[in-house]
């Protein structure tokens, strides 16, 4: 398929851009394959370059021949432009709608993307899971690397390279997947390396209503515990929704089978949930007449804060579990894809200052979130202005870089990194240029062979001049444990966003 | 004295008010004459101004003893665990005698003594001269000049002796409005805009019942219209929701009629009356103080409220006025029931918007003592000084400083004072402890004496100025740069540094202003370190004309100074943070420091030590 065929006007003279707070620019619109251009087509103005994938509803109407176009984007911005000649309008409408919802991935950006940067580092092998694992050098006396997963046969979702306990075997691992939610066998997240205790995160159980039970799985949670010690494991669904997952075959650790542990029901909310509250809280904030009370009764029934609230309480509680307790912790909900990893990533900004700085935040999304198969394709295919629902959209990454910024706002100096940064991240995840966030899971993205026909976001991110903009001037580094508030006083409205 | 039974209670406990795992220090509960004082068991002392208390509360015996809740006006609560009933029940007693004292004379002002002589009190109250600031306004001039129509408070008392009229308003033209207007508060000159020629002018709700009318009051707002030469229309605002001056009109009073004044333009904006505001933050502050108060809970808690809203309409008040002035060049008239509530609010904002010499330190100071102290806003009745009507008392003045505070969160760069220098005025406007906020009006204080008996706030700001200087204040502007805030709903936000000042767990961690801070002393330090070394050398060059001789002093010179440098830095760092002791005094003194004591241990105390409050772990399933 060309581009071109679906591009019926290519350019359109005096174009009218309007944006909030900026003043209105007029100038020639182009489209492109991939973007969109306008141009005021004098040199010291800026252009707009708008990425059709960046694009998630648009808006036509008409008042006489001038017709209007209002396109939202996945970021939450708004621009509207004045396009003269009905035609012209309907043209550029009907082109914008096809290109930004194109279905092969192949046919993104990012496969046509041509850095006009010299790559000093490849971000695709700046963090890999080898390299992870010798920081967690100490842990190495019980801890392997294991390459049961090469193929991608025994968990799809789980890359090739996983961490796990040394005295279980590869075949007890094939065991312990079959028990597991999609083939995700519990493995090694985080390492304390104060007190050697461990979070370590997997899908639900299958124990179905009769109460199925795997040996082999007992004995590889088990293997993480000292002796005499005792585990948590954090189930990030209610006790009633874990024991509906039961009818379904899923299920949860049943007391008389892991004795050693003592389960806690936490309730973070997943999917669909999450995505109507980003929509009403959008809706919310674009709303700028209602007064005070409306804003307010808007803002609460959005429930945003409260589901940032209740990701921060779990892991804080987790975190608490290690660094207090001195207990190690399994972390799952029902896939171990969206709830588990928010909390599992949190936790570790929390316990590690590793993970606060720039460089270690980037290695916790590739090896939380990337490599351990959180389905960005799927979760950010659409922003919160789509009409079209579809079930496993959810704004659960935005969600964790949320309360990551509600932790820096509290504890402004001990992040090497700023909002910026932050925001940055989430635009990418939305819409890149960059091969970062494409695909569901590393074998999805080995499939699609990215590391060879894509750049990577961290190569561009990495580079010095890019660096600075992201850096917290009042970073010092701080070794300690940071213990952010979770009152409802203390959770602000991220404003950047 | 006579009220203190008990004045030493050992084994009490301080509970944490938002812990859920019922934590407590144990220490030794003080009672003195003006304060009372817990010592933990770190030896940390709390100081409580006995002022300061708005309630205090006996709860039902428990096993561990009896608890005593004491409510401050600053938004501190206490929560003490008393071993023996009796010894709380005369502590009980004592504390509800000490806090709601009879007369002024009882208060701490006539009893605290800072160490100043005669002189020096003088010159404190010196310090701030309405007199000097309206000549800086730029009146008297052509249009305005000083009446001396109330020199004797004989035409209405609770004004001051000297205001500003136009010059046309003539003696009889005066007493004849301010026998129309509730109170006597006829119009008068609040705040003069020298490059528009335009006025803020304030008065109260004219006596006009359902058609009455007077001509001198005609007269009167023709004069201030008159008064400005490009503009002839005016603005008259009143102040109060439409519904609440059309009841009043049944009680003779009201507002004007359009038809009856040439040149006015009559607008009303809506601000809720002092019961309204009152009952308001008593609902906020219930839904804070809830344990384990969930997200929906806070905001559909803050919602019902109405706090925020409130606030926005003051502010929205506010740059109607500003508007009117910058962009119509027209002269506002200020009014609202008696003229001292919402007026002064209206006011003070309105000037504080427009001119920016009321943004820094000594402005705000003036700005105070010009739209609140001098024209009467009743402090001691709203502040419940002394034991009084409660349904008089009101936050209104806590709303001032509030829209005072959204204005530093929207333009960080405007304000040459900070947040903490808000909450101290907060502080002392209740605590009694200067003799600024005393008494109702101008009156009232010249006849307790306040300016020989007692001392002035403001003098004892301007000497710890240091702590209230916001870091990031570009004073390069213009004088008439005008504030043009945003008021769509979601600027408006939570001020948990107020109403949560003292429960720690609430805050961040580390706080980016105090590092600023410390860095802009630093600099300073070093800077002076230079200039000194730089200096010393020059005075060696002089004294040895040997040449040879001074090149090898520099020599010597210089791989010193960097060590020297350091070294310097080094005692710095230490010493800063050395604030006499983790004293948490309230009140006790102005140079009270208990606001970077916090940040301070915020930012250096291990986080690790401070506990998670909320998300502690309840290891139950």
């Amino acid at each position: 398929m060309e581009f071109a065929e679906l591009i019926k006007t290519p350019r359109v003279d005096n174009v009218v851009l309007h944006r909030p707070f900026y003043p209105a620019v007029e100038g020639t619109l182009c489209l492109t394959g991939h973007h969109l251009i306008l141009s005021s087509r004098q040199d010291n103005t800026e252009e707009l370059w708008l990425l059709h994938s960046n694009i998630d509803a648009i808006d036509k109407r008409f008042v006489g021949s001038l017709g209007t176009i209002i396109i939202k984007c996945k970021d939450f911005r708004i621009i509207q432009l004045d396009i003269p000649g009905m035609e012209e309008c309907l043209n550029i409408a009907s082109s914008i709608e096809a290109l930004s919802t194109l279905d092969s991935i192949t046919l993104m950006y990012p496969f046509f993307y041509r850095p006009m940067f010299e790559v000093i580092e490849d971000g695709w092998h700046s963090f890999l899971p080898e390299q992870e694992f010798e920081l967690y050098s100490s842990a190495s006396g019980e801890w392997r690397l294991s390459y049961v997963n090469k193929e991608f046969a025994v968990c799809p979702s789980y890359p090739p390279t996983v961490i796990v306990p040394k005295s279980i075997d590869d075949e007890a691992l094939r065991k312990v997947a079959t028990f597991r939610h999609g083939g995700r066998f519990p493995v090694l997240s985080y390492y304390h390396q104060k007190n050697g205790m461990v979070i370590m995160r997997s899908g639900q159980p299958l124990t179905g209503t009769n109460g199925r039970r795997c040996k082999e799985d007992e004995k590889l949670i088990n293997a993480t515990l000292r002796v005499g010690k005792r585990g948590y494991i954090i189930d990030t669904r209610s006790l009633n929704v874990a024991q509906q997952a039961r009818a379904k075959g899923g299920g949860f650790e049943q007391e008389a089978h892991y004795p050693q542990w003592r389960r806690i029901h936490k309730s973070i909310e997943r999917y669909h949930i999450l995505q109507e509250s980003l929509i009403k809280l959008v809706e919310a904030c674009n709303d700028q007449t209602h007064n005070m009370d409306r804003w307010l009764s808007k803002l609460e029934a959005s429930n945003w804060l409260t589901h940032i609230k209740e990701i921060l309480t779990t892991a804080c509680l987790a975190a608490q579990c290690i660094d207090r307790e001195g207990a190690s912790v399994l972390i799952h909900g029902t896939e171990g894809t969206d709830s588990t990893l928010q909390v599992t990533s949190l936790a570790q900004i929390i316990l590690e200052p590793r993970s606060r700085t720039i460089r270690g935040f980037e290695a916790l999304i590739e090896r939380e979130w990337l490599q351990a198969g959180h389905p960005f394709q799927q979760r950010c295919a659409q922003s919160a202005y789509c009409n079209t629902k579809q079930k496993w959209e959810a704004p659960v990454f935005l969600l964790f870089l949320d309360c990551v910024w509600q932790i820096l706002r509290q504890f402004p100096c001990s992040f090497e990194f700023n909002e910026n940064f932050l925001i940055m991240l989430f635009e990418h995840a939305y819409a890149s240029q960059f091969g970062t966030f494409l695909g569901n899971s590393e074998s999805e993205r080995c499939k699609l062979k990215l590391q060879q026909k894509t750049m990577s976001l961290w190569s561009w991110v990495n580079q010095p001049s890019e660096l600075s903009k992201y850096t917290n001037p009042l970073f010092e580094a701080n070794n300690l444990v940071i213990w952010p508030s979770v009152a409802p006083q203390s959770l602000p409205l991220w404003e950047g966003i | 004295m006579e009220h203190i039974r008990t004045t030493k209670v050992e084994q009490v406990k301080l509970l944490d008010r938002f812990s859920t795992s019922n934590k407590s220090l144990t220490g030794t509960l003080y009672l003195t004459a003006t304060h009372l004082l817990f010592i933990d068991s770190h030896q940390k002392e709390t100081w409580i101004l006995h002022h300061h208390i708005a309630s205090v509360e006996k709860l039902a015996l428990t096993t561990s003893g009896c608890p005593l809740v004491i409510q401050c006006k600053n938004f501190r609560i206490v929560h003490f665990i008393v071993p023996r009933e009796r010894d709380c029940h005369d502590i009980y007693n004592s504390l509800l005698q000490l806090s709601k004292q009879a007369k002024y004379e009882d208060l701490y002002a006539f009893s605290y003594n800072p160490k100043q002589n005669d002189s020096e009190r003088l010159q404190g109250w010196q310090l701030i001269d309405l007199a000097e600031e309206y000549k800086r306004m730029g009146v008297p001039n052509s249009h305005w000049e000083l009446s001396d129509a109330n020199r004797e408070y004989k035409i209405c008392e609770t004004y001051p002796r000297e205001l500003y009229v136009p010059w046309t308003a003539s003696k009889p033209i005066i007493v004849g409005s301010s026998k129309f207007r509730s109170k006597g508060r006829f119009p008068v000159l609040s705040y003069y805009h020298q490059d528009k020629k335009a006025a803020i002018c304030r008065c109260s709700q004219p006596l006009s019942g359902f058609s009455a009318r007077c001509v001198e009051d005609e007269h009167l707002l023709q004069a201030i219209s008159k008064a400005n030469p490009v503009n002839r229309y005016m603005y008259v605002v009143d102040t109060r929701p439409k519904l609440n001056a059309m009841a009043n009109r049944a009680a003779g009073k009201g507002y004007e009629n359009e038809d009856n004044y040439s040149s006015i333009r009559f607008q009303f904006v809506g601000i809720e009356n002092i019961h309204v505001m009152r009952s308001s933050l008593q609902k906020l502050l219930e839904v804070n103080g809830t344990k384990g108060l969930s997200v929906n809970d806070f905001y559909s808690g803050l919602e019902s409220s109405g706090w925020l809203r409130h606030i926005k309409a003051v502010m929205d008040a506010a740059i109607f006025l500003a508007k009117a002035i910058m962009v119509e060049n027209a002269s506002v008239l200020v009014h609202c029931s008696d003229g001292w509530d919402r007026t002064s609010q209206v006011c003070s904002l309105g000037s504080l918007l427009l001119d920016s010499y009321y943004r820094t330190i000594k402005g705000f100071m003036v700005l105070i003592d010009k739209d609140w102290i001098s024209f009467g806003h009743k402090f001691s009745e709203r502040c419940g000084h002394l034991d009084g009507d409660p349904k008089e008392v009101s936050p209104v003045f806590t709303q001032f400083l509030e829209c005072v505070w959204h204005l530093t969160e929207q333009f960080p760069q405007a304000f040459e004072f900070n947040e903490a220098f808000l909450l101290q005025i907060h502080e002392h406007i209740h605590s009694c402890q200067f003799g600024n906020f005393l008494g109702n009006c101008q009156k009232e204080r010249e006849e307790l004496k306040l300016k020989e008996k007692t001392y002035s706030l403001w003098p004892f700001l301007l000497e710890d100025q240091k702590k209230y200087l916001n870091p990031l204040y570009s004073s390069k502007s213009h004088r008439f740069i005008v504030l043009e805030p945003n008021t769509v709903s979601f600027n408006f936000k939570f001020w948990r540094n107020m109403y949560h000042q003292f429960d720690r767990t609430l805050h961040p961690r580390q706080s980016v202003f105090n590092i600023i801070m410390n860095m802009n002393e630093q600099n300073k330090q070093l800077e002076k370190d230079i200039k000194d070394l730089e200096s010393k050398i020059k005075q060696r060059k002089n004294k040895q004309t040997d040449d040879i001789l001074t090149k090898e002093l520099l020599h010597s010179f210089h791989p010193e100074s960097p060590t020297l440098k350091t070294s310097l830095c080094f005692k710095e760092q230490t010493l800063l943070p050395v604030n006499d002791s983790l004293r948490t005094i309230e009140g006790s003194s102005p140079a009270d420091n208990r606001y970077s004591d916090y940040a301070e241990e915020f930012s250096k105390s291990e986080p690790a030590v401070v506990s998670l409050e909320y998300g502690v772990a309840r290891m139950t399933c």
